[in-house]
């Protein structure tokens, strides 16, 4: 009986696998799926470790509710207080999808602070993740900016207003600043091409970068592996494990613990 | 690369028992003169001519070299094909190969492909927020409908069919009476505040707003007895000649220009202004290209801002 049964179960995992299988030899995805969910992290990781995911899950909420409300949204100056109202107040669920967008802007940058703040103070940043940091550093920019159009959309008077001082503030950078007013608003004043224009940059231009960096940020960490915390054993060896994947790869760091195992006193 | 040169084919396709036409120049000068003659479609008749007589002449270059052959009419051009055939018997490692010309033509034509997409793009991008920013003049009605001494508060909008939410705009309108040389003199000033661009406002009593028909359209007026005017944003504060009294203002109020058209008050284009001395019809002042809030226009702080588009 049991065999029997074990003979069917293996049927019916050749079946299953034959798509994968099919999917794995002509794309080698599989494997790297593999690889990116089975990856070795250092032991002792723990909850402040999922900043950074945690960013990028309201970074893909932003996404998926701003594709939606763009469904709804006319960058118009003669309609777009209209079609805000029209989301908000008639549209099954629109509240809500829209008040996602809108708390989850703050999230996300909320996120992004507490995440920098514990790659800092993980000592994270350093070699050889430097580069990672100044990506990051992009990132946040390019959030900021992110927040700083979407700001405009609503097109009432605070948006209108907010966005005003926003760029007189940029206007008052030396040399360059009359320029960037300029080439923000799209012309001496802000006008309708201001909108479409923040509209482009809110929902094209910058999340298009954003995913760029973000597919790079990723890149990185999994090439370099994650950082234990430093008051860790992990941290502080002055040998580098092996079986560690950010000691395995291509760049081979410098032993982290060098100094900091005297102090220790281990 | 020595095996390359030993290939058989390499042989068979030499430069001696080639059939192809040998390398020419012409090819190049023709497709600038197409080129040409496409950019002057675009821009200017005689520019198209130039580039169609630049095609047509290396055109016709090009057909009478590459049917030399055909015409049997000597080649020219036999001991420069002797050279080749001299090199390639002995390749050196400075020999410019093929492969070397193939990567350095693809990545030159990928650039000057990428240059052609992205220019126009860019300057698309960027040009028309520069080109063209001066606004048309707004009538704001008969000078008589502006007493002297009065302050007007005066709202119109600065483009006819436009949203309003973006061309309003408000002007303080006083009318100075008449200057020493008899011609009109009037105080306009823009209501945006030089800290940050809020709309500053009149700190006094304003009275009943009237409307009035102007080419313009419809001009929006209230009789206003200011102290002065200030900034709801960040306490930024101005007396009645514009000058900034308290708070982070860096210069005075901006202030329109202005013609009398038939009688009618015709706002021109905005012009900064550092510092006014004296007031009404007696005021003196320093004016400036206008520029955005929040920039010096004189002091060493002007320095900042060598270049206001």
């Amino acid at each position: 009986m049991a065999k029997r049964r074990s003979k069917r179960s293996q049927q019916v995992e050749h079946i299953v696998m034959i798509p994968v299988d099919w999917l794995e030899e002509r794309s080698g995805l599989i494997g790297g799926l593999k690889y990116f969910l089975f990856r070795k992290v250092p032991a002792e990781t723990n909850w402040f470790h999922t900043l950074g995911s945690a960013t990028l899950t309201a970074f893909i909420v932003q996404l998926v509710t701003g594709v939606v409300l763009a469904m709804y949204y006319k960058p118009d100056p003669e309609t777009a207080y209209a079609s805000i109202q029209h989301i908000t107040n008639d549209l099954t669920l629109g509240w809500l999808v829209r008040g996602m967008h809108r708390w989850g802007a703050s999230v996300f940058i909320i996120l992004l602070f507490l995440h920098m703040g514990r790659v800092f103070l993980f000592g994270a940043y350093k070699y050889p993740r430097e580069l990672n940091w100044l990506i990051g550093v992009n990132i946040l920019l390019l959030a900021m900016l992110e927040g700083f159009t979407g700001y405009l959309l609503p097109w009432d008077q605070t948006a209108y207003w907010a966005t005003v001082v926003g760029i007189n503030i940029n206007a008052t950078a030396p040399i360059a600043g009359p320029f960037i007013a300029y080439l923000l608003r799209g012309g001496a004043e802000i006008g309708s091409d201001t909108l479409t224009r923040f509209y482009a940059l809110h929902m094209l231009l910058i999340p298009g970068a954003l995913i760029a960096l973000i597919t790079l940020h990723l890149y990185l960490v999994i090439r370099l592996g994650i950082t234990p915390p430093p008051w860790t054993e992990a941290a502080n060896s002055p040998e580098p494990d092996e079986d560690e994947p950010s000691r395995t790869g291509l760049v081979s760091p410098t032993p982290r613990g060098a100094v900091s195992k005297d102090r220790t006193g281990s | 690369m020595a095996d390359e040169h030993d290939l058989p084919e390499s042989g068979e396709n030499g430069p001696e028992s080639s059939h192809f036409p040998g390398p020419s120049i012409w090819p190049f000068a023709f497709a600038l003169g197409v080129a040409v003659a496409l950019v002057g479609l675009i821009i200017s008749w005689p520019v198209a001519a130039v580039g169609g007589i630049i095609a047509l002449v290396f055109g016709i270059l090009w057909i009478r070299e590459a049917t030399r052959d055909m015409r049997a009419e000597p080649e020219p051009e036999a001991p420069r094909a002797a050279v080749v055939v001299e090199e390639e018997d002995e390749p050196d490692e400075h020999h410019y190969t093929r492969n070397v010309f193939l990567g350095a033509a693809t990545l030159g034509i990928g650039a000057a492909i990428g240059a052609v997409v992205t220019l126009p793009v860019l300057g698309f991008a960027v040009a028309p927020a520069f080109v063209g920013q001066e606004s048309d003049p707004v009538d704001v009605g008969p000078l008589d409908g502006y007493p002297e001494g009065q302050w007007m508060i005066t709202k119109f909008n600065l483009v006819p069919d436009e949203a309003e939410s973006v061309v309003a705009r408000t002007a303080y309108i006083r009318n100075n009476g008449l200057m020493d040389d008899g011609q009109p003199s009037v105080t306009i000033l823009s209501n945006r505040c030089v800290h940050l661009g809020c709309p500053v406002q009149p700190t006094g009593l304003t009275e009943e707003t009237e409307e009035i028909e102007t080419e313009a359209g419809t001009i929006e007026r209230a009789p206003s007895a200011p102290s002065g005017f200030a900034c709801p944003c960040h306490g930024g504060a101005y007396d009645l000649e514009g000058n900034r009294v308290a708070g982070p203002p860096v210069r005075a109020l901006d202030r329109y220009s202005y013609s009398i058209v038939d009688g009618n008050l015709v706002l021109g284009q905005l012009f900064s202004v550092s510092e006014v001395n004296g007031t009404g019809a007696e005021a003196e002042m320093t004016t400036y290209k206008h520029q955005d809030p929040g920039t010096h226009v004189d002091g060493p702080e002007q320095l900042f801002y060598p270049y206001v588009p």
